[in-house]
């Protein structure tokens, strides 16, 4: 996956304790994640059929994740018919190889670019870079990002752990024709990126974007947004080039009668998002070139508990209702992917051999909030328990386990065991030593009784 | 009734009161009362943590011990759970294993489950005089999905003033091996249900399950807040006769 | 071999044996709206969008009255009573007026397809300020409803209300690269 996060050391533990200590990191996220929950809850409770909206949905991405390889194909027919042209990437370098190629050919130098996952995920505008060209970041959050030389910590709201006062410092050290009044307003914020996008938007030949949907039947692509960045690269650029992975796919046309119901809501909060573009094939004389991606997808596709994960629209939900996400941030994650979906999803597409991407199937309490706001049911929680039957365990740990296994095993043991600990009981101290400080350091140890439940049992109740 | 208790580990060995306050209870609302000496732990801590194996055998013995009951009741929303929501993803579909759990986890309820649903009372005729709040907690909540079956029970004890707390759905930060492989997140979780709790006002904290319990204790304790953390069956097993049951 | 043929291989792979899948579609596809009028007017207004409700006999002279002397777009086949302002092209334009495809009482959606009297996705892009006349007739329920009525193979626009962002602290701020103005004009 991206080179963009490869800088990030350590792992989840060590990276969110960090971020805890961020008070205003913190109080960011806080505001932020808690002001979208309320929304998107206000705007589900409004369909009395968001349950069988929901189960619909499931089960189109399920059926066409079954069928994959014929609905690509399909895709590509369609595509094609409608004066697209059609490419397939691998992986990340084949990827970016094929865009910078594409690029190239026009003679262009710089593009522009309306938000896309897949393309962070393949560290797309560092390749471009690499090739001499530049690509312009258009989605205000992505350009507070990009301008401040920082990393995007949330799917929908990349700049979620900025607020309005660091948006303001951005603006006025790095983009250099910010108004020097500029107040902190969200509003006047706003306007200073309008006018400082407006002429690129009308003067860039070559856009790229992603996509949030792709219809097999009729090789439609979708992308939702809200700004109205994403109308001004789809439309007013001569090329446009759109990197999409292979599991955005959607049987038919009808299927979005579901899915611009569930997006949305689950998104934004709002019942619509302001703008919704659809295109086939080559529109108003564009030339458009679509790159389909797998980069590990089909690997998380051959597992049967983690493919579920394909399932995901990106919509974030998971992300705002998590309590670990609130208080670590995106950053922790150290992937593009952030929170429960970033937590199935990088191990899964990257591996689990660095100890980053070993430690992210644990950066859950299992509570199950993600679960329940999933707009196509991807069970998180399974997915972890899952990936951490095969992350790699240490040694010290692999041993406690499995002696407390082997006590388990045996009631008899277990008794024993417990009035050894019993015998010990005034014997441990407030601050446990070691690994066990994790727990001594913010909480009281419970007292230990001098007889266990069993004990009790056979000795009062059983005669 | 005859009912076969699953302490769970967890109470065996820390919080032996809330077995004793368990048995009192279902024995005064006629229950016959039976605990399988062979019965030990249900795999979660292993399972959750990535020890498949040794979960899976821990969940075989569980099925074996408690396959002979009509109804086995766990004073533990957390293992309850475990037990009905995740053994039948242990093993493969069609395989022995699967035809045995598949016979076991339908009888499993968690006590306010077995209270309200089989045994149909919602007055177990507790006195508890003191101003308590409830925490849900995670898997009682959204896996189990015990709903109110909790606080109505609360609700009709005498004497006892039931406050809301506050985003009462929020994890707090406990989450098994979660609490010490991310002490940082997690403690930082239990200080804001900590500050959610004194916000009540309550003397008592109370929930059905006692390791959240022991996270949410453990950080009031190293507070000294002085509220105090209390098993749902401790309280319903409160009577005027005998105060408070015992409170480990 | 190509990265076509091994793409399509891996998955091939990967989903040999896996269950096939049935969809219900047990979800409203149809809705009952006592006025889809009022709802869509209502919706539209959500979004801090104008919204005008008036008789189609007076839609000319509301249009000449909101638009004034404004530079105007005018797109291919809008009806001619519909022209209002100073014609101008697309990157001295103030506004533009246009129809639509099909509306969405219960989003406050409204959906162009670039049919006639809509304009070039560009035209209903670049200027601030956008006047889209929605005959009642032109009003759907719901999604479903929407979705089935448009024609995939022209390039829709869905747009409800005017452009926004809420990228910073999620504060929703009307207007940034769309039309920061949208004001709808339902014809009953």
């Amino acid at each position: 996956m991206s080179a963009t996060f490869l800088g990030m050391p350590g792992n989840f533990p060590q990276n969110s304790a960090l971020a805890v200590q961020d008070s205003q990191l913190r109080y960011n996220l806080r505001k932020a994640t808690h002001t979208i929950r309320g929304k998107r809850a206000t705007v589900v409770g409004e369909l009395s059929d968001w349950a069988e909206l929901r189960a619909a949905g499931k089960a189109i991405k399920d059926e066409t994740l079954r069928h994959l390889d014929r609905y690509l194909i399909q895709l590509e027919e369609a595509v094609t018919r409608a004066g697209g042209t059609v490419h397939w990437a691998r992986d990340a370098a084949e990827a970016n190889r094929i865009v910078a190629g594409l690029v190239q050919a026009t003679g262009e130098t710089e593009v522009v670019k309306v938000k896309s996952m897949a393309t962070q995920e393949i560290g797309l505008n560092e390749a471009l870079a690499e090739q001499g060209i530049t690509a312009y970041e258009t989605d205000l959050a992505e350009l507070i990002v990009q301008l401040g030389d920082d990393f995007p910590s949330h799917i929908l709201v990349p700049a979620i752990h900025r607020n309005r006062a660091e948006i303001r410092d951005i603006f006025l050290d790095r983009m250099g024709d910010a108004p020097p009044d500029l107040t902190d307003e969200p509003a006047a914020l706003a306007e200073a990126a309008r006018l400082h996008l407006r002429e690129r938007f009308l003067r860039s030949k070559v856009a790229i974007s992603g996509a949030n949907f792709m219809v097999a039947e009729t090789g439609t692509l979708v992308v939702l947004e809200s700004e109205g960045n994403g109308r001004m690269c789809l439309t007013l650029p001569e090329t446009l080039i759109s990197v999409v992975g292979i599991e955005k796919l959607l049987p038919s046309w009808r299927d979005l009668e579901v899915f611009l119901q569930l997006l949305p809501r689950s998104s934004t909060g709002e019942r619509m998002n302001p703008y919704t573009s659809t295109w086939t094939g080559s529109v108003e004389g564009q030339d458009f070139h679509l790159v389909l991606l797998d980069n590990g997808r089909t690997d998380v596709l051959a597992d049967e508990v983690g493919r579920q994960a394909l399932r995901c629209i990106r919509c974030s939900a998971c992300l705002n209702v998590c309590p670990v996400y609130e208080r670590a941030g995106g950053h922790a994650y150290g992937s593009v992917y952030p929170g429960p979906i970033g937590a199935i999803l990088t191990p899964q597409l990257r591996g689990m051999s660095s100890a980053l991407d070993a430690s992210l199937p644990y950066a859950s309490s299992l509570c199950g909030a993600c679960f329940e706001v999933c707009p196509v049911a991807i069970d998180i929680p399974e997915v972890l328990v899952d990936l951490r039957a095969k992350a790699p365990h240490g040694p010290a740990e692999r041993a406690g386990m499995r002696v407390a296994g082997w006590i388990f095993n045996d009631h008899v043991r277990l008794a024993k065991a417990q009035r050894l600990a019993g015998r010990l009981r005034k014997l441990v101290p407030r601050r446990l030593p070691g690994p066990a400080s994790a727990w001594t350091d913010t909480r009281d140890l419970p007292e230990i009784p001098a007889e266990s439940f069993r004990d009790w049992w056979e000795r009062d109740e059983r005669a | 009734m005859r009912v076969a208790l699953f302490i769970t580990c967890v109470n065996d060995t820390l919080f032996p009161g809330t077995g004793k306050a368990a048995v009192s209870l279902l024995r005064r609302l006629g229950c016959d009362v039976e605990f399988p000496a062979a019965q030990t732990c249900c795999g979660q801590m292993h399972v959750n943590t990535g020890y498949r194996e040794e979960g899976v055998r821990l969940a075989r013995h569980f099925t074996e011990v408690f396959a002979a009951y009509d109804a086995v009741v766990a004073p533990s929303g957390s293992c309850a759970a475990m037990i009905r929501e995740q053994y039948p993803k242990l093993v493969r579909p069609g395989s022995r294993g699967a035809a045995a759990i598949a016979e076991v986890t339908p009888k499993v309820f968690e006590l306010s489950e077995f209270l309200i649903d089989v045994l149909q009372v919602d007055d177990v005729g507790a006195y508890f005089p003191h101003r308590v709040t409830y925490h849900p907690t995670c898997h009682s909540l959204r896996g189990l999905r015990l709903a109110d079956r909790p606080t109505r029970l609360l609700r009709n004890v005498r004497g006892l003033d039931l406050v809301p707390l506050p985003a009462a759905d929020e994890c707090c930060g406990f989450g098994g091996t979660f609490a010490v492989k991310n002490p940082a997140v997690s403690a930082a979780m239990g200080a804001d249900k900590v500050r959610n709790v004194l916000d009540t006002g309550a003397e008592v904290l109370c929930a059905a399950d006692n390791s959240c319990l022991m996270h949410i204790g453990g950080t009031l304790g190293r507070q000294r807040t002085g509220v105090r953390v209390m098993h749902l069956a401790e309280i319903l097993a409160a009577t005027e006769t005998a105060m408070e049951g015992t409170s480990t | 071999m190509s990265a076509r043929e091994e793409i399509l291989a891996r998955i091939r792979r990967a989903v040999d044996g896996a269950p096939e899948v049935e969809i219900r579609r047990a979800y409203r596809t149809t809705s009952e709206v006592a006025d889809l009028v009022r709802l869509f007017a209502e919706r539209v207004d959500d979004y801090r969008a104008i919204v005008h409700v008036i008789p189609a006999a007076e839609v000319p002279a509301r249009i000449a009255g909101l638009v004034g002397d404004r530079r105007m777009i005018i797109p291919d086949g809008l009806p001619r009573e519909w022209a209002a302002g100073v014609p101008a092209g697309l990157h001295d334009a103030d506004g533009v007026v246009t129809g639509c495809a099909v509306a969405i009482a219960e989003t406050g959606t409204i959906v162009l397809d670039s049919g006639p009297g809509q304009g070039s996705r560009a035209q209903t892009l670049v200027p601030d300020y956008h006047l889209c006349v929605v005959r009642a007739g032109q009003i759907v329920p719901g999604v479903p409803e929407a979705v089935a009525r448009l024609d995939p193979a022209r390039p829709l626009t869905w747009i409800s209300g005017p452009s926004a962002t809420s990228d910073i602290e999620l504060n929703r701020v009307e207007g940034v690269h769309g039309p920061r103005t949208l004001e709808v004009i339902i014809s009953s």
